[in-house]
């Protein structure tokens, strides 16, 4: 029987601070258990200074503090010029810093955040903006500096994320100009209606002058609407124009123009009232159907490069100390120390310590990578086993992992065009008016040419596909709201389309399929004496590889004893040795323990041997995500071929291809350019692909890929540009969201059926000429009113059968 | 009737104002952040009794 990994639980305490299990001896104060001295800490902090409300007001809302931070982590914040590049406002007494903290997410952190002045009187005020995630933080520079409010923060729980992104205060502003045209449009549009309801109820003939002052002060309400808010309308119309592209804001400029033109005639001439709310009422609802779609998701960024995941300085050893220096101005030939847990910046030779290198979200291997003295270290990665030094040998800019992304970049520079199927409905539209339009023309010419202009604005009025567009765009928003709530977000509407198009589906495995979390590890071989075990546990305690430590979580010591160890040596690239009470260990590569040259050498596997006699071997196999075998099943079985691609070597070979099934393509040891070029390759072939991945090593993949989707642990993960960022969690629903994009179709379609009977109704009135601005003025908002209605109650309802929240 | 000019407006200023409140309140950032002022609300910014002080006490006089 294999021994597979399982956590173990000791007793069912949970951490007061953070409400994780306290596995070990609990750290117990005041009656109050604690899993870690972390949590402690943060406790002792918050209570002498009264702040104990904290824990009142949630329940264990700190995170887990297991992990130390570095004391010195935030020592480039010392540097002036860092300082000067991150603060958003100073004077003589206070300065103004804005702190991206990812770790909030409860009220509990807002109500911390807030009172801050209170556990440190030099901070003045602190304002939490809760969707982005930071703070706003005013502190007394005199008596506190960046630094030490840093450290202050990182102290009680929430560090803050400092990425190269924020040097270069690369943060787009938001675009509230449509919220200003709504407005503008809404209050012109409402004020036009009532003073045209005098006209449509009838007005007695001796207060004419009342007729043509209310006429006129329409005139002026109209123009905002017509220069101001529709200006959105122009823009997008015209931009399409000239690449000879007529798109579905074409139709409703038409409408704009012509209603605005006529009843300025009329108007002027004394003939009639004008559409004046018919015109505002279309640019009214257009709007609101815009603002509606336009969704952003403030908190995710969708379009991160590199310089999001790169820390914003290193240290740097001149002369013996070591200085803080930001990444833009390392330099060849500097030396840099690169602490436990923090990522490698730039090219480099390993000049001192142990490299243990976690390339996993680079290059998507699973197992870290020891390098020796001397050999080339690359940018990305993060080191795992304590301090080194390395000798910079390409500036960051110049690092292969930025080249390759930049190269990336390059390689997909397509122009952003309109696929909708509403554009190309449009299309067909705008070619249907027109033939209604001079057929009408064309028949009144022959009965009574007086009337031809007005038959012919009618129609342009009347025929505006706003209950299309509006269905359009309302439904997009809602759907792309409700998928929102499921934790599957999209960058913008089009995604929705592109998604129900897909008809291939490519995955990463690294992160994506698997857990980077653990492996699970299975001991094939004689079997172990308890006591064996023991004394094995308490060799592979002495080494910091990710492999020792699973071993050890393997055999169930929880503090396993580090007496009578001696001549304990950890040879890397080979294994570690050492004698334990009179045995002789020996664990490692096959080679190492068993001194052949065996056959098959995965490097995922660990041999161990007890006074030169091999027992067995420990096989890593990566930790799938719960549920995925189900899902990629049930992807198959619906019709959408899987292929994996993955940056690792094929030691998972098996085990996928039985998941998938003979005859699905799965390809190892994939770099980023490869990656690129298979899903280049299967569009060639005229598949839609859909690309689902977590790391850099992705980054192209899921540019070039017709849908590309970043898998995220956590929110405050870096996660590549894709069009859509899904929680980890829910990946097993795949299939669900994929359905909802199908049917956003179909409930945009019924929408626009529903709306042609409108336009069918409203064309008849003025193909006869008998369009009053009244019966317009009617139309219209109805029109719009019952399909919002209608795609409202309808998506809702759909998303409610799918079991969506 | 023509004191219906008038009236109108009186009425048109007023929403007119109305209109600018409303350009106002989004310029100034308010609706950016819709999670925080509801939890922000519930908060008792009172300095809290947790500490372990107790050397003071509170007599309540009766009132007469």
């Amino acid at each position: 029987m294999s021994n597979s990994f399982v956590p173990q639980t000791s007793t069912a305490v949970q951490c007061f601070h953070c409400g994780e299990d306290c596995n070990e001896k609990p750290v117990i104060i005041q009656e109050k258990s604690f899993c870690c001295e972390g949590c402690k800490m943060v406790y002792e902090i918050l209570n002498q200074s009264g702040m104990c409300d904290y824990y009142a007001i949630s329940k264990n809302p700190g995170t887990s503090q297991r992990v130390k931070i570095r004391a010195d982590k935030f020592a480039f914040l010392d540097d002036k010029k860092i300082q000067a590049s991150l603060l958003s406002f100073t004077n003589e007494s206070e300065t103004h810093v804005n702190f991206y903290l990812p770790q909030m997410h409860c009220s509990s952190c807002l109500w911390l955040l807030e009172n801050l002045h209170r556990l440190n009187k030099n901070v003045i005020s602190s304002k939490v903006n809760f969707e982005r995630k930071e703070a706003d933080i005013v502190f007394d520079h005199r008596s506190i500096s960046m630094h030490q409010l840093a450290d202050l923060l990182a102290s009680i729980g929430y560090e803050p994320y400092i990425s190269f992104n924020d040097l270069k205060k690369n943060r787009p502003s938001l675009n509230a100009s449509k919220i200003y045209k709504l407005g503008v449009a809404g209050f012109c549009f409402a004020n036009i209606m009532l003073l045209s309801f005098p006209e449509y109820l009838g007005i007695d003939s001796h207060e004419a002058y009342l007729q043509g002052a209310f006429r006129y002060l329409n005139v002026l309400l109209s123009l905002p609407v017509f220069f101001y808010s529709s200006s959105e309308f122009y823009i997008s119309a015209w931009k399409s124009l000239k690449h000879r592209f007529l798109n579905i804001d074409a139709p409703i400029v038409l409408a704009v123009v012509v209603a605005f033109g006529r009843s300025l005639y009329e108007v002027f001439s004394g003939t009639g009232a004008g559409y004046f709310d018919s015109m505002s009422g279309i640019v009214f609802f257009m709007l609101v159907g815009r603002v509606l779609q336009d969704k952003t998701y403030q908190e995710l960024s969708f379009e991160r490069d590199y310089k999001a995941y790169f820390p914003i300085a290193v240290m740097r050893i001149i002369d013996g100390n070591a200085v803080s220096v930001s990444l833009p101005e390392i330099k060849l030939n500097d030396t840099l120390l690169i602490h436990n847990q923090e990522l490698i910046p730039a090219d480099g030779i390993l000049t001192m310590g142990k490299a243990l290198i976690d390339y996993s979200f680079v290059t998507g291997e699973s197992i870290p990578v020891e390098k020796q003295m001397g050999e080339i270290i690359y940018a990305g990665g993060k080191q795992i086993a304590g301090n080194i030094e390395m000798l910079v040998i390409k500036e960051v800019a110049q690092s292969y992992l930025t080249k390759l992304w930049n190269r990336a970049e390059l390689h997909t520079e397509t122009v952003l065009e309109e696929r909708s199927f509403v554009h190309l409905l449009s299309r067909y539209f705008t070619v249907i008016l027109f033939t209604i339009a001079s057929l009408a023309a064309l028949y009144w010419y022959m009965h009574d040419s007086s009337r031809i202009w007005q038959v012919v604005t009618a129609v342009l009025i009347v025929a505006c596909p706003c209950a299309l567009l509006l269905s359009n765009t309302f439904t997009n928003g809602n759907i792309l709201r409700r998928l929102g709530r499921n934790q599957f977000y999209l960058r913008n509407a089009q995604t929705i389309e592109e998604i129900a198009t897909i008809n291939y589906i490519v995955f990463d495995k690294t992160g994506t399929l698997t857990t980077g979390r653990y492996q699970d590890i299975i001991y094939e071989g004689v079997s172990i004496e308890p006591s064996i075990i023991k004394k094995i546990a308490a060799l592979a305690a002495q080494s910091t590889h990710p492999m020792s430590k699973a071993i050890v979580e393997w055999s169930g010591e929880i503090q396993p004893k580090h007496t009578g160890i001696k001549s304990f040596q950890e040879l890397p690239g080979k294994g570690i040795e050492g004698i334990v009470d009179g045995d002789s260990i020996v664990m490692g590569s096959a080679i190492f323990v068993t001194k052949k040259t065996e056959g098959t050498t995965l490097q995922s596997a660990v041999y161990v041997s007890v006074n030169n006699q091999v027992l067995g071997r420990f096989g890593f196999r990566n930790h799938y995500r719960p549920q995925i075998p189900a899902l990629l099943q049930q992807l198959q079985k619906l019709g959408y071929p899987i292929c994996v691609l993955s940056g690792d070597n094929a030691g998972e070979q098996q085990n996928l291809q039985k998941l998938l099934g003979i005859g699905a393509p799965i390809y190892f040891n994939q770099k980023p350019e490869d990656k690129l070029e298979a899903i280049k390759q299967f569009q060639l072939l005229g598949k839609k692909v859909m690309m689902i991945g977590d790391g850099l090593n992705d980054a192209g993949a899921l540019k070039q890929a017709d849908v590309g989707i970043a898998i995220s642990e956590n929110s405050s993960h870096f996660t590549p540009a894709s069009d859509v960022i899904m929680e980890a969690s829910v990946l097993p629903k795949l299939y669900q969201y994929i359905r909802l994009c199908k049917a956003n179709k179909q409930l945009v379609m019924t929408a626009f059926v529903v709306s042609i009977l409108y336009n069918i109704v409203g064309i008849s009135f003025a193909v006869q000429g008998n369009l009053s601005p009244m019966v317009a003025a009617i139309l219209m908002p109805a029109s719009s009113l019952s399909i919002l209605l209608v795609s409202f109650g309808a998506s809702n309802f759909l998303s409610w059968k799918m079991g969506f929240k | 009737m023509s004191v219906i000019l008038i009236l109108l407006m009186a009425s048109i200023s007023v929403a007119a104002l109305f209109l600018a409140a409303f350009l106002w309140s989004v310029r100034s950032g308010q609706y950016d952040d819709e999670i925080s002022p509801p939890l922000r609300m519930l908060h008792d910014n009172s300095i809290s009794q947790n500490i372990d002080t107790t050397n003071t006490t509170t007599t309540l006089k009766p009132i007469n």
